[in-house]
């Protein structure tokens, strides 16, 4: 299903205002004083929750152009991914000042000492070269091979982001195993079609049928040098 | 949400078939609270509906072993916590655990005692009930003042009379897989078991609760009888308790054989000693914008320390 730039754009602008539902509830939540005993811990957790949502739909993106067939969707992947790392950004700037006021003591020490910590932010700092490196300008300059090689360290950030949450529960991991399949169904079907092409591939699919028909004298080409 | 969730359990109070009329006479309508004074006195005149058992007073005699600290306001104390056994966040259990009956309800005190004995809830509500204003810190970096109703627990070792082999304490929760979802799961290896040195259980400031606020302990708070000690983490404080043994050997508490390296028997409050998860230089206290220090055995160390003498409770966490 093609869509027009007009309908793009629009598609665009809807995605941009839905995804800041989840941060303004939160704002409207805090303003009306709704965010329960501990408001703290509860922004601290609905924005770790919403950076994880938006990476799995980052990563749902291009399995799901596949499926349908609608290339334009890998033109919102961009703004969901850089979503992603905003709502990263805020999770990541509420523990540092709500949660622990600038002490950067104590956040060396939580960094490098609890695990969970640890692994949360390995996922932020290896968002921030992909955040970067999102525009097009960025692209041109590293060069369409090195570009998607960079952001395929999306995979290894989604599954530290999950580690992270099965890490941080005391003892029910039901909601981080949801995602934890959630993330490995998304690149274990990457797998699996990269696999298949290459098989395909191999088995020679993607060769010329026959050699092109060539019209004309053949010239061979011969060295100047000798 | 406060109101709310009070309005159901009001509702689930006055529905409940299971309590009979007899128990649920008001021991005395609570009319401090101003809150109450409206939905009570409603009933009370209406004389078809007993006062609902949130709305029962319970009033205990002021201690000197309370904190002089502001109480944290009852909504808090009341919509936030941990009742594993009911849910998993700090939320779930206020709604879910109003599924639980509170009448009958017996204690069980047995093991090595010489006069093993069964005490009716109502028996232990007879006890001189005093009010406890003490500091909780969860293990989470979380902490509350909550002013406590109820009696030491010592007050209640004394009438079972345990025997010179009595070195540890065990108690044991209310675990019913009918009306709680973790226990159904097995999160856990229920029922929830804590336990504490004999000498930790004796301790003057370590009480069995009954009451919250002046009034009946609510159900999302561990009614109708929980521990607390004030100078452990919360987890040592088992809620809605059914048994209470004495035991020769060290108890291995729910916590110990479910994640043994993160929680250990003793579980005094320490700031020097960090759980893998969570820092415990400092918490928050609910209703508070800026983190405090932690206290050595949550400010309780002039009574308790002295418990610890020549103990690495670097080792024994
Ligand atoms: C890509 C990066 C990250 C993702 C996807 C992420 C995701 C999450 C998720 C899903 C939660 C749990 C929400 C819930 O319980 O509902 C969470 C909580 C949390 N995260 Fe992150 N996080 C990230 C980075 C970080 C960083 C860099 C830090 C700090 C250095 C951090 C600190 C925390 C803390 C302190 C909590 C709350 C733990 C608690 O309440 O016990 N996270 N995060």
């Amino acid at each position: 299903m093609p869509i027009s730039d007009r309908q793009l754009a629009a598609v665009k602008a809807a995605l941009f205002l839905l995804c800041l539902v989840p941060l303004a509830r939160l704002g409207w939540d805090a303003w009306r004083n709704a965010l329960g005993p501990n408001p703290i811990e509860a922004i601290q957790r609905g924005l770790g929750l919403w950076t994880l949502n938006l990476l799995v739909i980052t990563l749902c993106v291009t399995p799901l152009r596949r499926l349908s067939g609608w290339a334009w969707l890998v033109r919102l992947r961009r703004m969901l991914g850089l979503y992603a790392f905003f709502y990263a950004a805020l999770h990541f700037a509420n523990y540092l000042w709500l949660d622990q006021f600038f002490d950067w003591n104590e956040i060396g020490r939580d960094i490098l000492k609890r695990p969970f910590i640890t692994v949360g932010f390995a996922a932020f700092v290896l968002l921030l070269p992909l955040a970067a490196t999102s525009n097009r300008h960025a692209l041109r300059r590293l060069g369409g091979r090195r570009w998607q090689a960079l952001h395929r360290s999306i995979y290894p950030i989604a599954i530290l982001a999950v580690i992270h949450y099965w890490w941080l529960v005391k003892r029910d991991v039901a909601t981080p195993a949801l995602y934890a399949i959630a993330v490995l169904a998304l690149l274990g079907l990457r797998a699996l079609w990269r696999d298949r092409e290459r098989r395909e591939q191999l088995a020679g699919k993607y060769a010329p049928q026959q050699p092109p028909r060539v019209r004309g004298r053949i010239i061979p080409i011969v060295s100047q040098r000798k | 949400m406060g109101t709310k969730a009070r309005n159901a359990c009001l509702k689930f109070e006055m529905a409940d078939k299971r309590i009979p009329p007899s128990e649920i006479t008001p021991l005395q309508i609570y009319r401090e609270r101003r809150r109450f004074i409206g939905a009570a006195g409603a009933l009370a005149l209406s004389g078809l509906l007993p006062a609902a058992a949130s709305a029962q007073g319970l009033p205990g005699r002021k201690s000197a072993l309370s904190t002089l600290e502001p109480p944290t306001p009852r909504d808090d104390i009341v919509n936030y916590g941990n009742f594993l056994e009911f849910a998993s966040d700090k939320f779930g259990h206020v709604e879910r655990s109003q599924a639980m009956a509170v009448r009958p309800w017996t204690v069980t005190v047995d093991g090595l005692v010489a006069k093993p004995r069964r005490f009716a809830i109502e028996d232990l509500l007879r006890l001189p009930l005093e009010e406890r204003i003490y500091r909780h810190r969860c293990v989470e970096g979380w902490s509350m003042v909550v002013p406590w109703v109820g009696f030491p627990l010592a007050s209640l070792l004394k009438q079972v009379e345990p025997l010179g082999s009595a070195k540890y304490v065990e108690f044991v929760s209310h675990a019913d897989p009918a009306i709680m979802p973790n226990v159904r799961r097995q999160l856990l290896d229920w029922p929830y078991l804590e336990g504490l040195r004999l000498d930790e259980a004796l301790h003057p400031l370590t009480l069995l609760a009954v009451g919250l606020y002046g009034e009946v302990l609510p159900k999302s708070n561990g009614a109708p009888l929980r521990l607390v000690v004030p100078w452990k983490y919360g987890y040592k404080s088992a809620k809605s308790v059914v048994a209470i043994r004495l035991v020769e050997r060290e108890p291995r508490t729910i916590w110990m054989k479910g994640v043994p390296e993160e929680y250990g028997f003793y579980a005094n409050v320490n700031p020097a000693v960090d759980h893998p998860r969570w820092s415990q230089k400092r918490e928050r206290r609910i209703g508070e914008f800026f983190k405090r220090d932690t206290l050595p055995f949550n400010g309780y160390a002039d009574q308790v320390a002295q418990l610890y003498a020549g103990m690495d409770l670097r080792k024994s966490f």
